[in-house]
Order: C-alpha cells, then sequence, then structure tokens
C-alpha cells in the first residue's frame, strides 16, 4: 500500500480505486454522516439549547476530521475556538435571554423554505467546486503532512499578507464593538455592591 | 508489543486519574482542618482518617439518583460525564518523565489541553441549564462569564512558554527548560496559574458554586454518584492544573537524579502547587462578580501581555 502510495506520488490523478477504502477513509466517511446528521438535527430542533448542543457534536465531529486529515494543529483550534469559545458564547446568550426546557414553539420564525433554499445552494457550489478543484486527486497523508510546524511554516511564509490583513481586520472588529457597547454621554453609572441612598424616601428622624 | 505499550499507558492514566484527585481531596480535609485548627477525619480507615473519601465514595453511591421533574432528562444526565472526561483526556497527554514517560505524545500539545479543558465548561452549561433551577442557572451564566474571561489570559500565558521554548509539544517544552526560565516566565506562572484557578472555580475565584448564596450553582440538583462525578472533576481539574504549571513553568521532571527520579519531580512539584492550590481556598475570602471580571481584565491580560513582550525581547536578544 505504502510503496503504491509512493509511486503514485501527491496529486496524481486516477492512481487509486474507490472501491478498496482504507480504513482511515471508512472512519472519515463515518464521522462525516455523524456531522451531516448532528447539523440537520441542530437547525431541525424545535429545543433551542439541543440545537447548540447539537452543533457541539457537529463542530467536534469536523476536529475528528481534521484529525483523520492529520492536521491536528487546526483540529485543535477547532475544538479551542468553536467548542470552546463559541458555544459557550451561544449558551451564555442562550441562558440570558431565553431558553426554556422542551419545546420553544415561538423560536420559528417562518423562514424555513428561504433558509433551506439558502443552505442547498451554498452547499451545491461548495460541493461544485471543490469536486471540480480536486477531481480524482489524491494527497499523500503519510509523513508530516499536517504538523504544527509544516502548518507553521506555510503560513509565515506563503500567506503572511492575508494573516496579517486578517489580524488588522479583527482588531478593528473588536474596536468597532468596544466602541458600540460603550454608554452614550459618559454619565458616570453606579457600581455594583455600592449602596445607593434613596432620595425620593425621606429620612424617619 | 505496540498494543499491549498503548494499552499500558492508557491503565497508567486511568490509575493515575483515579487514585490522584482523591489525594488531593484528603489532603484537603486534613490540610484546611490543621489551619482551621481542627483534626479533620480521624476515624475511617484507622490511621488519621486516610479512609474517609473511600467512605464518602460508598455513601454518594448508595445514595438515590434524582433527576428533577422538571429537568431535561437527557441533558442532566449527560452533564457529569461531559464534565470530567476533558480532564481524562487532559491527564494523558502530561508528561511526567523523560523518555516518553507521558500517556500520549501530541504534537500540539499545548493546544490540545487548553482545548480540552475549556470543553469541560460545557459539562457545567449543560447541568446548570438542565436542572430548570434558578439557582443553577445563575451559576451556569457565572460559570460561563467567568471562563469567558479568564481563558485569554491562559492562553497568552501559555503562548510565552511555547514562545520561549520554541515548540508547542510538552515533552518539548520540558526539554528546553533551563532553570531561569522561572524568573523569566514567573508572570506568565502567576497568570497561568490564577486563571487556571479561575476556570476550576476553585476559591477565591468560587462565585459561580458559592454555596452560601446560589447553592453550589450549577450542581444544587445533583445527588449521588452524579454529584460525586461532578466533585471527582474538580479534584481532577486540581490535578492537572498544578501538573501542567509544573510543566509548563517549573521544568516537570528537571531536579537532581532527574534520570532515575523525574516521574519524582513531577509529582512533587505538581503536589506543592496542590497545597498552594489548598491554602488559597483557606486564605482568602470569595472575590465578588464584578471584582472577579475586572481583575481578569485589568490585571491577568496586562500581565501576560507584558509576559509575551518580556518573551519576545529577550527571546530575540539571546538567539
Amino acid at each position: 500500500m505504502s510503496t503504491l502510495l509512493a509511486a503514485a506520488g501527491p496529486l496524481e490523478p486516477a492512481a487509486r480505486s474507490y472501491l478498496s477504502p482504507t480504513g482511515q477513509e471508512v472512519v472519515f466517511l463515518l464521522v462525516g454522516v455523524l456531522v451531516l446528521g448532528a447539523a440537520v438535527v441542530s437547525v431541525t430542533t424545535r429545543r433551542l439549547v439541543h440545537a447548540a448542543l447539537w452543533l457541539v457534536v457537529a463542530l467536534g465531529g469536523l476536529a475528528v476530521e481534521f484529525l483523520l486529515l492529520t492536521a491536528e494543529f487546526v483540529a485543535w483550534v477547532q475544538v479551542l475556538v468553536y467548542l470552546g469559545s463559541v458555544i459557550v458564547l451561544v449558551l451564555f446568550g442562550l441562558m440570558l435571554t431565553r431558553a426554556p426546557i422542551g419545546r420553544s414553539p415561538d423560536a420559528d420564525s417562518g423562514n424555513r423554505p428561504a433558509a433551506l433554499a439558502v443552505g442547498l445552494a451554498s452547499a451545491a457550489t461548495l460541493v461544485t467546486l471543490v469536486v471540480d478543484a480536486f477531481r480524482s486527486s489524491w494527497i499523500d497523508l503519510s509523513g508530516a503532512a499536517g504538523t504544527t510546524r509544516v502548518t507553521g511554516e506555510y503560513l509565515f511564509s506563503h500567506w503572511v499578507l492575508p494573516f496579517e490583513a486578517l489580524s488588522v481586520l479583527l482588531l478593528a472588529a473588536l474596536i468597532g464593538a468596544i466602541v458600540l457597547s460603550r454608554t452614550q454621554g459618559g454619565r458616570a453609572r453606579p457600581r455594583a455592591g455600592k449602596l445607593r441612598t434613596a432620595p425620593t424616601k425621606p429620612k424617619e428622624r | 508489543m505496540n498494543l499491549l505499550d498503548t494499552l499500558l499507558r492508557c491503565v497508567g492514566t486511568l490509575v493515575a486519574f483515579l487514585v490522584l484527585p482523591l489525594v488531593v481531596g484528603q489532603a484537603e480535609h486534613k490540610v484546611m482542618a490543621h489551619m482551621q485548627g481542627r483534626l479533620g477525619p480521624m476515624y475511617a480507615g484507622g490511621f488519621h482518617g486516610w479512609a474517609q473519601l473511600v467512605a464518602d465514595g460508598v455513601k454518594f453511591v448508595q445514595k438515590e439518583n434524582i433527576v428533577p421533574a422538571g429537568a431535561d432528562r437527557k441533558v442532566f444526565q449527560l452533564a457529569p460525564a461531559v464534565a470530567l472526561l476533558p480532564y481524562l483526556l487532559v491527564l494523558l497527554v502530561i508528561p511526567v518523565g523523560p523518555d516518553g514517560m507521558v500517556g500520549q505524545v501530541v504534537d500540539a500539545g499545548i493546544f490540545f489541553v487548553l482545548a480540552v479543558m475549556g470543553v469541560g465548561v460545557l459539562g457545567a452549561l449543560m447541568a446548570g441549564w438542565a436542572s430548570a433551577n434558578k439557582f443553577s442557572l445563575l451559576g451556569a451564566l457565572r460559570t460561563a462569564a467567568q471562563l469567558m474571561s479568564y481563558e485569554l489570559p491562559m492562553l497568552l500565558a501559555a503562548a510565552s512558554v511555547a514562545m520561549a521554548a520554541g515548540t508547542v509539544s510538552l515533552p518539548g517544552i520540558v526539554d528546553a527548560f533551563h532553570w531561569w526560565w522561572v524568573p523569566w516566565q514567573l508572570i506568565g506562572a502567576f497568570v497561568f496559574f490564577t486563571a487556571g484557578l479561575a476556570e476550576l472555580q476553585r476559591p477565591p475565584f468560587d462565585m459561580p458554586v458559592a454555596d452560601s448564596e446560589i447553592i453550589f450553582g450549577a450542581y444544587t440538583e445533583y445527588t449521588g454518584l452524579r454529584f460525586a462525578l461532578f466533585l471527582l472533576s474538580e479534584y481532577a481539574g486540581i490535578v492537572v492544573l498544578c501538573g501542567l504549571t509544573s510543566v509548563l513553568f517549573l521544568g516537570g521532571w528537571h531536579g537532581p537524579l532527574e534520570d532515575d527520579l523525574g516521574w519524582l519531580w513531577t509529582l512533587v512539584k505538581t503536589f506543592a502547587l496542590a497545597f498552594v492550590v489548598l491554602w488559597l481556598r483557606v486564605t482568602y475570602p470569595r472575590l465578588r462578580e464584578d471584582q472577579l471580571m475586572r481583575f481578569a481584565w485589568t490585571v491577568l491580560i496586562p500581565l501576560a501581555l507584558a509576559q509575551l513582550a518580556l518573551t519576545g525581547i529577550i527571546k530575540v536578544a539571546i538567539s
């Protein structure tokens, strides 16, 4: 198997058959089905918090897919950013506003057909793009294809400019968020924990 | 052979996961008691109450397992596992001694550890929401807010060590360690340890579980074995945090006779830090929620950024 892979080399088209998948490929497909299922449940369930928790399964499954493609660094960053922060933020927001146990029928906005159409269209575009771009090419994953060192070298030698542009964009978004969330007028607000004397209540003396 | 090796490592990690938190828990009983002028448990097991936690465990197993009527059953029952498993996974990658004395070498170890530890908080969120209890929901909200604020300084402090060592693999970092890293990374160590305490919700950062005001927060409705699992995850978290701090900032297995006794050094450093965790619990009162947030954003994050700058400057100067 490995001699065949070595002889084929990376990105050699039609060197492999789809009929004899390796164990890794089978697991990859199974996890992919799981991710798809969790994602579908996540958007169709009528329980808000359950939707967020199914999203955890879907995003965690994606991290496993990255791992199977030997992109270890990307997988951990996926767990760190999406599972550890984005989902926690979503749950935090849900619990702060409205998260009843059980069904929440008022949460359905009636946009299901439109959302389905947009989702299907974007999925079709992406699938077409990826299939057209890679066709039947194979990428050799044996060896250190996706280790942190390789990822870092790619990122900081070939992709420095987009990386820096992205960081400036994120910084701008951060500053914008702070500016938007600051209170207008700058009047002094009471700090938590300090007792305020009520001016309307006369002192009994 | 290879399979046997993997199996042995997994069993070793599991044993450590089941034993070390109990040792820390027992130490907490005794250390707290002596610091408060008491004796602590003295009867269970005979010698200074060594079997107290075993007896507690038996008691928890015997208790009835209650799920509140209004609760979301599945999420409620799943939450303890989500809280506990991440620490088991993290323990797998913490290097104990030189020459591969580690459950599993992970290439991007620091990222793995921080990522997986962040997932553990989902357990507290799930528990707090699914309990259908206002106090639990408040506890979960506080947990989430605290995690959001304290994950950033923790990441920055860990990034500083990774920068100093030039690698993100945990055994690689210990390999690259020199004694003068301790003063160099002192601020980072302080930030990492403090933020870790906050992430574990240990006193003085135990606002989310404050038992005297919101009745143990997210865990109010839990009884029996599930409650014991949450407690176990707290103690496992102490072991993991202290192990990580000693590996990242105190040189892990480095010390006299490190070739033979490296694992002992890691354990000694870990338990010395665990003692500090218990000491802090006895010493400091609980921080208020706004003080807690202000401490994270106005003290820890600037300190972590300063440490990052210092690391960069010295790294460039010596290379």
